[in-house]
């Protein structure tokens, strides 16, 4: 295991602040906090739950902005090839799959609905394979 | 007003969690998925622990919720109502993890990018917009 950059403190405060995020926008307004599906609405005529999607969405960021304030500095690693692709499927499998990481992930598990779980195992799987694939055989 | 501040303060939260839990790293999420890397000793298991402390958090939380006739600020909870596994579950979230796979970017992260790699993300999310789009245009026919 790679432990220079194991950090389990942070991935489990991480995690549960996540996890805290989606049980205020359940018990605040009764919705499931999947990223695809809130981003999938803005892309329907404007009705009344447009304008808590657009707030959810500006907060997304603002708070990465703020977390990385306080913990003194944050800098992701992006793929430099492969984003126009990676995006499209992302896009459409969410949109087709019902839910992502946090939908299915997050929401859908704690529901402990068998289509969540599902849905988990196969973009887990499929995302490591595509990984081995593109790192291992080709990369 | 009211219901807005409620979806800005999950947000916030939310992305606090993205960033402090590595998930907003696509490097990091890539090591993660990359299980050919045990053997040698590279892998980084961490990300595995984001959804350990996430469902530590809903699964009680969902399980309150239901005991509930209704949320705080709207009328009524909108819980799913699929329960098929059908094809279009079953398809959409293959490619959805081939995507993942490929950059190391789903729809949280990408939004939490924008702060940290303006260009790259404007790029994964308006081709996330445009596959979305598809989806819903082939959908209604």
């Amino acid at each position: 295991m790679d432990w220079s950059s194991f950090n389990p403190w942070a991935a489990l405060g991480g995690g549960a602040l996540i996890g805290l995020a989606a049980l205020v926008l359940l018990f605040g307004l009764g919705r499931f906090a999947g990223v695809s599906g809130i981003i999938g609405g803005l892309l329907q005529k404007p009705d009344s739950d447009t304008s808590w999607r657009w707030a959810f969405v500006i907060g997304l960021p603002s708070g990465a902005f703020l977390m990385a304030q306080l913990l003194g500095g944050f800098q992701p690693h992006v793929p430099d090839r492969a984003l126009i692709a990676a995006g499209l499927l992302v896009g459409f499998g969410t949109l087709m799959g019902s839910g992502c990481t946090s939908g299915h992930g997050i929401c859908g598990l704690a529901r402990l609905s068998p289509r969540s779980l599902v849905a988990v195992l196969l973009f887990m799987g499929s995302a490591m394979v595509t990984v081995f694939i593109s790192r291992h055989l080709i990369g | 007003m009211l219901r807005s501040g409620v979806a800005l303060l999950s947000g916030l939260i939310f992305g606090g969690g993205l960033v402090l839990s590595g998930m907003a790293d696509p490097a990091k999420v890539t090591a993660f998925l990359d299980l050919a890397a045990i053997p040698a000793g590279g892998w980084d298991p961490s990300l595995a622990l984001v959804m350990a402390g996430a469902l530590a958090i809903t699964l009680p939380g969902f399980a309150l919720a239901h005991r509930r006739d209704k949320p705080i600020f709207a009328t009524g909870f909108h819980w799913p109502s699929a329960r098929d596994l059908d094809a279009r579950l079953i398809i959409g979230n293959v490619l959805f993890g081939i995507g993942w796979g490929l950059a190391g970017i789903c729809p949280g992260p990408a939004l939490t990018l924008l702060v940290f790699n303006f260009s790259s993300a404007l790029i994964f999310i308006l081709a996330m917009l445009a596959g979305m789009l598809v989806r819903k245009i082939t959908q209604s026919k």
